[in-house]
């Protein structure tokens, strides 16, 4: 183990992963309370379309999928929220438009582009220090925007009527949350890839649901799955010569599958 | 007709009508309610009840007329939102969110003001306070969605009154509780509006409850139907038009309530 990290793309690839498993299983914890979990399989995929298009016209990939994953987001609140198509309607049509236009894109691309294969699967073992810095300036505006509206955004998870009723900024809120789910979809592009980001959304919080009915517990727990999953998944990966990306998404599977063995006492 | 607000109305509407799309949802609605006032609010399902709650709450834009909740209007409520309580129409919450009961008050507490801020203690001590007012401080720990609808509804009404509110807004909150269980919640209501001084505009289709606990009943189906002392709202022929049936809505209930099998 010692040997392991005594590499620096080692120690920067444990860092991201820890980073981003406290980042994703924050989100993750009111993806999942809030039902949004489908959305974070769209916005990932939807993704694809805004990296492709930094290729082909060579602006940064990272930026461009951002915009895309963050427009998406915003834009399929917005038209559910109208109340005119139903949440997961929009989302099967985007995600769809989405790969459509980034494969279309793709296809135009001229000689060898390493990055498509690391962004489909991810690349945690080339993640560079400003890789690192972006990723931790990400992690540290979402996280500040949790700690902050934590409370009214578990109002909001729970009874979204009364808190509107109650004056809370529940617009505001909302759509924060789902321009925080695209940002750390696609800081997690590096470490598992656009086809594997949203099971980072979504296994930690599942993870923490299957064992706590209290919220407290529920968020340490899912912070634990997130965090362990990470690390021990990459450690995995050195040790059984494993894609990373694949590594930690099975390792955290294989925690929520032990957790559907733990019978909760009340329920 | 109301045309003039004074510090002991709390609710005056007059000529209000909502639109969703183009279609009429309410029209020409125009009622007052006094400071102490129990309102019960009833009709047929679709008539608008909902809609009438929401606009006063100021979630919906009216299309014509104005709405004025403690002289202020609806569309721009402010700090007069701390007076307004609410209970939405009762559904089922999932039974596994992790909130227990006293979690659940405590949501209660959540406003503009308590943004950027944890509870204080004395809120939290409010939230307690509440729970014992309503006889469920002995569920505070448990899980919600493994409390009965009674239950439920005893903490709903808990978090609604946190903030202790001057009107409280209930919008069919013992839809789905058996008869006794209703009986007392609307019993237990109106103790706490003596209590604590509310006024209350319940919308219910228990009628004959209704009509015993209420000081006036309104009846809306689009418009306006009938409004006025129980006994008269009850008796009267614009209430058969207004859920559009050829029976007698009173003897109805009163069969049911002899013989609740049949």
């Amino acid at each position: 183990m010692a040997e392991m990290f005594s590499y620096s793309f080692m120690q920067h690839a444990l860092l991201a992963a820890v980073l981003t498993g406290a980042l994703c299983s924050a989100v993750a914890f009111f993806v999942v309370l809030k039902r949004l979990s489908f959305l974070g399989v769209g916005i990932s995929h939807t993704a694809l379309a805004g990296i492709a298009l930094g290729l082909v016209t060579g602006l940064d990939p990272f930026w461009c999928g951002s915009a895309f994953a963050v427009a998406t987001a915003l834009a399929t609140g917005h038209i559910s929220r109208r109340g005119r198509l139903y949440e997961d309607t929009v989302i099967g049509i985007f995600f769809a438009a989405g790969m459509a236009l980034g494969i279309a894109l793709l296809s135009s691309l001229r000689g060898y582009y390493p990055e498509i294969f690391s962004l489909l699967f991810g690349n945690i073992l080339s993640v560079s220090a400003a890789d690192l810095r972006l990723l931790a300036a990400v992690a540290a505006i979402v996280l500040l925007f949790i700690a902050i509206f934590f409370k009214e955004l578990l109002a909001i998870s729970f009874d979204e009527e009364t808190a509107v009723a109650s004056g809370l900024p529940v617009k505001f809120l909302y759509f924060g949350l789902l321009a925080a789910m695209a940002l750390t979809v696609m800081v997690s592009v590096k470490l598992v890839g656009i086809v594997l980001a949203s099971a980072l959304l979504v296994i930690p919080a599942a993870t923490g649901y299957r064992f706590s009915r209290n919220y407290r517990t529920m968020f340490c727990l899912s912070l634990a799955t997130g965090i362990g999953g990470s690390a021990g998944g990459l450690i995995l990966s050195y040790f059984l010569d494993l894609p990373s990306g694949a590594a930690i998404v099975l390792f955290m599977a294989l925690i929520f599958v032990i957790s559907l063995l733990y019978r909760p006492r009340d329920g | 007709m109301p045309s003039q607000n004074n510090n002991n109305t709390v609710i005056l509407v007059e000529g209000l009508s909502v639109k969703r799309g183009a279609a009429p949802v309410l029209q020409e609605i125009t009622f007052e309610v006094k400071r102490g006032e129990m309102i019960g609010l009833i009709g047929p399902n679709g008539g608008g009840k909902t809609t009438l709650l929401q606009a006063l709450l100021g979630l919906i834009k009216p299309s014509a007329g104005r709405i004025l909740m403690f002289g202020l209007p609806a569309g721009n409520l402010g700090p007069v939102r701390e007076k307004i309580g609410y209970i939405p129409q009762n559904r089922s919450y999932d039974r596994r969110f992790p909130l227990s009961a006293e979690d659940v008050v405590m949501t209660g507490c959540y406003s503009p003001r308590t943004l950027l801020r944890a509870l204080r203690r004395e809120e939290k001590e409010a939230c307690r306070e509440m729970l014992a007012a309503v006889d469920a401080l002995h569920l505070a720990a448990r899980p919600f969605g493994d409390l009965s609808g009674g239950e439920q509804q005893r903490v709903l009404l808990a978090r609604a009154l946190v903030r202790r509110p001057e009107l409280l807004l209930l919008d069919e909150p013992s839809t789905g509780l058996d008869l006794n269980v209703q009986q007392l919640f609307l019993e237990r209501l109106r103790l706490l509006q003596q209590n604590y001084g509310l006024t209350l505009l319940l919308v219910s289709h228990d009628i004959v409850s209704l009509a015993g606990l209420a000081d006036r009943l309104l009846c809306i189906n689009r418009t306006m139907h009938i409004h006025g002392e129980p006994q008269q709202v009850l008796h009267s022929p614009a209430l058969q038009k207004a859920y559009r049936c050829t029976y007698d809505l009173l003897e109805m209930a009163a069969t049911s309530e002899e013989d609740p099998d049949g």
